[in-house]
């Protein structure tokens, strides 16, 4: 079964831009997958989608839907369709008629058009305001009829750009398992951007994390968490400690790393590491434990309710974060020892 | 989506005409006023000389030897004086209307912007016409005048340059307000709380934050009353008489009754130019302005 | 913003403004008030008539002008119009360089002097071998038309959403159907707001058309000053009230035309 879609070599650097939008992007999205683009601002992942719709246009690379090439193929073409981030919902048309105008433009047959805008308005919940225009309408109300117009037409794909930014966080959090349902319900292929790294983790089933026109790493929700694949990735999704290193053994795949302080870590994963190679290492803290012999000193606690978060300083300055559920203990004092023991499969090796 | 050459295609209609009948005629009008006049009017298509331009500053008498004539130069003179003056005028009277305007509540304010659009858009001729019945000897402002025992005798107002300034005045004064209105508009009310806040008068506040902050309006608006003053027609031509002739009559005449074509294209070059030369000297000092 | 007005009262700008006012429709209020007067002195008032308006509407001379006038307005702003809304729709996906370039060239009948403009046209049709008549007045004032409705027409593109045309697209309306469903309706104010400024002054200008109509294709205002030539005659003024009236109708009816369609689109705000 061929690839939804296929990004191959895509290149794209605009007039006048320090840097290129997109420097060589290549991977493969799977049918009745929801694949999201995530990453900060500039990182190209906005610029992607376009060209996917057909708006924007690689220097160079190819795009394939279902194997075949669409860049020679206008907007208006391709078996695509698009959520834009401000809805772009016609302003002089009603619900209704917002809904019907993709089937109406691919020639549909009165009864099959009035069948699939029923169909919308029931999937969607927008019962009742069919004949509404889009000014009376709420925020979470357009978001629905953006997404049952591009729905209507029965893409093949299904482009979200940005869809939920301009709600507020608790819509955003209902709209986010609405969205997770329609696309197990529709089975079509969604591509979602965002730069929200928590929305992406609830709602993917594999994420593309960007930075700089380029594809840092590509994985399940889980995957990118608990094996970032560099350090890009592993700051960006969660919090991660990032602590400077020296590698003083291999053993098999295993190695041991000395840190500022003379502490050891064990890392199980150690591969590409030299002995006496300077390396960074990565973990989460909630991977951090009490009683162990890493040593730091210990700054601050904050108390989370459920956990709290403990600050402990290295001597170079970096600040050691340990997630511990709270259980009601006393924190460590400032200004005391702290020995802290790391799990060593959750210990990243990244360059330094 | 278009790819940005498909976006062409639709100003060509737009592009092309006004190449054609705008910038074509003016490079034509460039190549006229370098010929020699026709015996009877019209021109000598494939003569070449400056005479035209030589005439605006001198004359020849009848062995050809040259002498410095200054009647042109003093249309010209004059031209730009009463353009300076009306322009002067109309700020006058344009920035405290305009101000007057901004402060009014939204339903009054927009009352009044729309009384002063209404003669920017009637009939140029017409709004002359009116001030010729109003100025003649025997008309309405005499006789009032008269009336009140200002003057003792006929105003003779009309066809002097003080006629011609006052239907200037009259044909752009909302060329000016409009712009100097709409630039007051833009003004954040809170920046002119803020100067209140820290202690300034009224006077301090216009000085120092309306006017500054208004000062687009306020060239743009000089900008539009200047232009169409120097090149102007119909005022100087209903209300001014031959002896207050401006650069637009001088233009005139050469098509008409003086049949001198390539001067004529000559004095419209002349006036272009200085006009252009004035309006990129404003935009350079603008954006140096911008910049600093 | 609702602040305390009584701050931004600044003294003498009323009686300035009011000042203003008063000198921007004294003549006109008199233009109008003696055109009813009964005697052909014009000045001195005897009494209410409209038999010079009479006179006007059985002048036949008068009625071919104002037929010219309607015919070259009509026909200048239907096709600058055309040409305007094009050209926005053109400009706003072009790259900077052609932008700026049309928009430049757009802008050089407003920025050139009339008087200019009308010599060079004068010279072009007399070069070219034209005929002067009323063909070379329809395209002088096209030429002026195009940009009188651009402005307008740009403004309001301005305000719409550019992801409108390309939502159109994305659901797969080829151009001419985005153009016609989408595009050309949203812009409709703007357009209506164009092509009523462009027959204003279409219908008002006189200087470029004195210097480009021939014999036949004389236009009211052409008239007009041809009458005040000869003598200040109460004809005259009634057809100079006349003219005042068709142009005031004509800017309410265009300003009233502009506040519905902004409390339209001031609703319309998607997100």
């Amino acid at each position: 079964m061929t690839d939804a879609i296929t990004i191959a070599g895509v290149r794209k650097h605009f007039d006048g831009a320090a840097a290129p939008a997109l420097a060589g992007v290549s991977f493969a999205i799977r049918r009745n997958e929801f694949f999201t683009l995530l990453g900060p601002s500039g990182c190209g992942k906005t610029t992607l989608l376009r060209m996917i719709a057909g708006f924007e246009h690689p220097d160079s690379g190819d795009i394939l839907l279902d194997g075949r090439s669409v860049l020679g193929l206008n907007p208006n073409r391709r078996p695509v369709n698009t959520v834009f981030q401000s809805y772009a919902l016609f302003p002089h048309m009603t619900v209704a008629e917002n809904i019907t105008f993709g089937p109406e433009m691919l020639g549909l047959k009165r009864p099959e058009i009035r069948e699939r805008v029923a169909r919308m308005i029931a999937l969607l919940r927008l019962e009742g305001m069919a004949d509404r225009r889009p000014r009376e309408l709420s925020g979470g109300q357009q978001q629905r009829v953006a997404l049952g117009r591009a729905l209507a037409a029965s893409p093949q794909v299904l482009l979200l750009d940005e869809p939920l930014s301009a709600l507020d966080l608790k819509l955003r959090k209902e709209m986010q398992i609405e969205l997770k349902r329609l696309q197990q319900e529709t089975g079509i292929t969604f591509i979602f951007v965002t730069h929200d790294q928590e929305e992406a983790l609830t709602m993917s089933d594999r994420i593309a994390v960007m930075s700089h026109g380029e594809v840092m790493q590509i994985g399940a929700p889980v995957e990118i968490y608990e094996h970032p694949a560099n350090r890009f990735v592993a700051e960006f999704i969660g919090d991660t400690n990032l602590v400077a290193a020296t590698c003083v053994a291999r053993d098999g795949a295993a190695g041991r790393f000395t840190i500022p302080g003379g502490s050891d870590i064990v890392a199980t994963d150690a591969s590409g590491a030299t002995p006496g190679a300077k390396v960074t290492l990565g973990f989460r803290p909630e991977r951090v434990g009490l009683d162990g012999r890493v040593t730091a000193v210990m700054q601050h606690a904050v108390y989370l309710g459920t956990d709290a978060l403990l600050h402990a300083s290295l001597p170079d300055g970096t600040v050691l974060r340990a997630r511990l559920r709270a259980g009601g203990a006393t924190p460590p004092a400032t200004g005391s020892d702290v020995g802290f023991s790391v799990a060593p499969d959750a210990v990243r090796v990244f360059s330094a | 989506m278009k790819t940005s050459w498909r976006g062409l295609a639709p100003t060509a209609p737009a592009a092309i005409f006004l190449l054609a009948f705008m910038v074509g005629p003016l490079l034509l009008m460039l190549y006229v006023s370098t010929l020699e006049r026709g015996a009877f009017g019209g021109v000598v298509w494939d003569s070449h000389s400056f005479v035209a331009y030589e005439k605006l500053v001198f004359e020849r008498d009848l062995i050809g030897r040259l002498s410095l004539n200054p009647d042109y130069l003093t249309i010209f003179g004059r031209s730009f004086q009463l353009a300076a003056i009306t322009t002067l005028v109309t700020l006058a009277i344009g920035i405290p209307t305009a101000l007057f305007m901004t402060m009014l509540p939204p339903r009054q304010s927009a009352l009044l912007l729309f009384l002063v659009t209404v003669p920017f858009w009637t009939n140029l001729l017409v709004r002359n016409f009116a001030w010729i019945l109003l100025l003649r000897n025997g008309g309405p402002i005499d006789g009032f005048l008269g009336w009140l025992g200002v003057t003792s005798g006929p105003i003779d107002v009309l066809y002097t340059p003080l006629a011609t300034g006052i239907g200037l005045a009259y044909s752009f004064l909302p060329f000016m307000i409009l712009p100097i209105f709409v630039a007051m508009e833009r003004i954040d009310r809170r920046l002119i709380e803020a100067a209140f806040d820290l202690g300034a008068n009224r006077l301090r506040v216009l000085t120092r934050v309306v006017l500054p902050l208004a000062m687009p309006g306020i060239v743009a608006g000089s900008v539009l009353v200047f232009v169409p003053c120097l090149g102007a027609y119909v005022s100087p031509e209903l209300l001014g008489g031959a002896k207050s002739m401006m650069i637009g009559n001088l233009i005139q005449a050469q098509f008409g009754a003086s049949r001198n074509w390539p001067f004529g294209a000559a004095l419209a070059m002349v006036l272009l130019v200085i006009l252009l030369m004035g309006l990129g000297l404003l935009s350079l000092s603008g954006r140096r302005r911008k910049v600093a | 913003m609702k602040a305390d007005r009584n701050l931004f009262r600044f003294p003498g700008t009323a009686t300035i403004a009011a000042l203003g006012l008063a000198f921007l429709y004294l003549p006109i209020l008199t233009l109008l008030i003696l055109s009813f007067n009964e005697n052909d002195l014009i000045t001195i008032w005897t009494g209410f008539s409209t038999r010079w308006y009479q006179a006007v509407f059985t002048n036949s001379d008068m009625l071919a002008a104002a037929r010219n006038s309607l015919i070259v307005a009509a026909t200048a702003t239907i096709l600058g119009t055309a040409a305007a809304t094009a050209a926005t729709l053109g400009v706003a996906r072009a790259r900077a360089a052609w932008k700026a370039a049309v928009e430049g060239l757009l802008g050089l009948p407003i920025l050139v002097p009339e008087i200019v403009t009308a010599v060079a046209m004068l010279l072009l049709f007399v070069f070219v071998g034209f005929e002067l008549g009323l063909l070379t007045v329809i395209v002088a004032h096209t030429v002026f038309c195009i940009p009188f409705a651009y402005y307008p027409i740009r403004a309001r593109l301005a305000g719409l959403d550019p992801a409108l045309s390309e939502a159109a697209a994305d659901l797969y309306a080829d151009p001419a159907r985005r153009f016609l469903r989408i595009e050309l309706p949203l812009l409709a104010p703007g357009i209506m707001a164009g092509a009523m400024l462009a027959f204003i002054s279409s219908l008002g200008d006189f200087v470029i058309t004195y210097f480009v109509a021939g014999p036949g294709a004389t236009t009211l205002p052409v008239y007009i000053f041809g009458m005040i030539r000869i003598g200040i005659t109460p004809e005259v003024n009634a057809l100079s009230a006349v003219m005042l009236l068709i142009s005031i109708l004509l800017i309410t009816a265009a300003f009233l035309l502009g506040r519905y369609s902004d409390k339209q689109s001031n609703k319309g705000k998607t997100s």
